[in-house]
């Protein structure tokens, strides 16, 4: 069986599947890159919503806190789903790709919300305290004292859902986004070893997720750590 | 007229029982007034009233014979520039050097200039003995040090009034002096300062006037001796008998 693997190799090799395979990784990385930036992005801001006191933002506040537990509570391929119908009822002409692209955007920053909010609430309120009694701003507070505190605390966590995040992007492939698990499934379908088509995509899955992996461990080292 | 009137001050929590039930008391330019009693009294929520961290239900807080307000952001904004407080827990910024401690408010909030304000902050830091520790963050810095760090960041904001919330109460015994130390020095420049203290000796020692609290309201006003020595009532009596029989 090693054999027919092996002559199989170059058959599987060619110019044409190589550059199939690479637009399908162009995609996964595009969905999990745009997902973690945007997601990140905007959970970033939702986090911020949800831990603010004030009475006349209650307005911003529940929004935000319904989003944030809406989609962390529906499964990814039914919200990807649900989109997808959603813009063909309302005649939106929008490719699979994009509609794919929304999607992991919202369920980022659904998720990123609630580790932000984790991180910013491991900083204990006395620093809130000193903030405010020095007349900082709530953007001051924040970005001069609570964020810088709360890196810690949300990198981890921030970091290794990103990476999971990258394995989700494959249920793109359900609604027809041509990423990697969908080429799998095409590499398959055309007769070559299940094996070698699979083992392809399972070693460029990893090629995309370990960069990520130590950039994290990079910006914990730059941000996470306590100072001195 | 005094200094600092604080007139009827009611505040609470939630909305069950009243922390503070009707405080009243004023005090001169360059007295130290303390407030002691027992815990729950209502003292530090009194503190935590004048910075406007707490809001008033109702009363009054008059400085200079210009009532503060609370009820807006931006008269909240000057009330605090007027006071500057340091807590038991010191609350330093953990993710900032001492000197970036006591800088970064007149730098970020009074937007002055930024060698001037450093120049400021050394003399301070050297001040309450910390020359040498300018560039240590608070986790490197022993908790007396810590609390004489965010004596320091207090000062630098020019306060009319110091408020002192505990400041020795987290601390270990032999590092307490480092602190009273600097309060002393400070009360031999003239400065105005409301002081919550369980330090017996020290409120003594330093207070002008001493304020005794019990259940939200002052039960008794009146120099440290009158109040530490001879209680009127019962109430202060008791709290004495117990705290200096040890």
């Amino acid at each position: 069986m090693s054999d027919s693997l092996l002559q199989e190799i170059p058959r599987f090799f060619t110019y044409y599947n190589c550059i199939f395979l690479l637009q399908a990784a162009w995609r996964t990385i595009a969905l999990s890159a745009v997902g973690c930036v945007v997601g990140f992005a905007i959970g970033f801001f939702l986090a911020i919503l949800r831990i603010t006191r004030e009475r006349h933002l209650l307005v911003v506040r529940i929004p935000s806190i319904g989003y944030v537990e809406f989609f962390r509570r529906v499964p990814f391929l039914v919200t990807l789903m649900f989109m997808f119908f959603t813009f063909q009822v309302l005649k939106f002409q929008f490719s699979v790709f994009t509609v794919a692209m929304i999607t992991v955007c919202l369920i980022a920053s659904g998720f990123v919300a609630e580790i932000v909010r984790a991180g910013i609430e491991s900083v204990h309120i006395t620093q809130w305290d000193a903030g405010e009694v020095l007349n900082f701003t709530l953007a001051q507070k924040l970005r001069l004292v609570i964020v810088p505190q709360a890196w810690k605390v949300i990198l981890p966590p921030a970091f290794s859902f990103f990476i999971s995040f990258i394995k989700d992007t494959a249920l793109a492939s359900q609604i027809g986004v041509i990423e990697l698990t969908y080429a799998g499934k095409v590499f398959n379908n055309k007769g070559f070893s299940a094996i070698l088509v699979f083992g392809t995509i399972l070693i460029m899955y990893f090629i995309i997720s370990y960069p990520l992996t130590r950039f994290g461990r990079w910006m914990e080292g730059k941000l996470g750590v306590s100072k001195h | 007229m005094a200094y600092l009137s604080i007139e009827n001050i009611f505040a609470s929590y939630k909305d069950d029982k009243p922390v503070l039930a009707g405080v009243g008391f004023s005090v001169e330019k360059g007295e130290i007034a303390s407030l002691i009693g027992p815990s729950g009294s209502g003292k530090s929520t009194l503190l935590r009233v004048l910075v406007g961290l707490t809001k008033p239900k109702s009363g009054r807080v008059l400085l200079d014979g210009a009532p503060i307000s609370y009820a807006n952001r931006k008269a909240l904004r000057e009330a605090r520039d007027r006071f500057a407080i340091v807590f038991q827990q010191y609350n330093l910024f953990q993710n900032m050097t001492a000197l970036r401690n006591v800088t970064v408010a007149p730098i970020k909030v009074k937007k002055r200039n930024p060698q001037e304000v450093e120049k400021e902050a050394i003399v301070l830091l050297e001040k309450v003995g910390l020359g040498e520790k300018l560039n240590s963050y608070p986790d490197e810095l022993s908790g007396g040090q810590q609390q004489r760090v965010a004596i320091a960041r207090a000062l630098a904001l020019k306060p009319d009034i110091l408020l002192l919330d505990e400041v020795t109460s987290a601390l270990d015994p032999e590092l307490i002096n480092e602190v009273l130390d600097t309060i002393r020095l400070l009360a031999r420049e003239g400065m105005t300062m409301v002081i919550v203290s369980h330090e017996m000796a020290f409120v003594r020692e330093v207070s002008s006037k001493v304020v005794f609290m019990d259940e939200g309201k002052v039960v008794e006003i009146g120099n440290p001796k009158e109040i530490l020595d001879h209680p009127k009532t019962p109430r202060a009596r008791e709290f004495m008998a117990k705290i200096l029989r040890h």
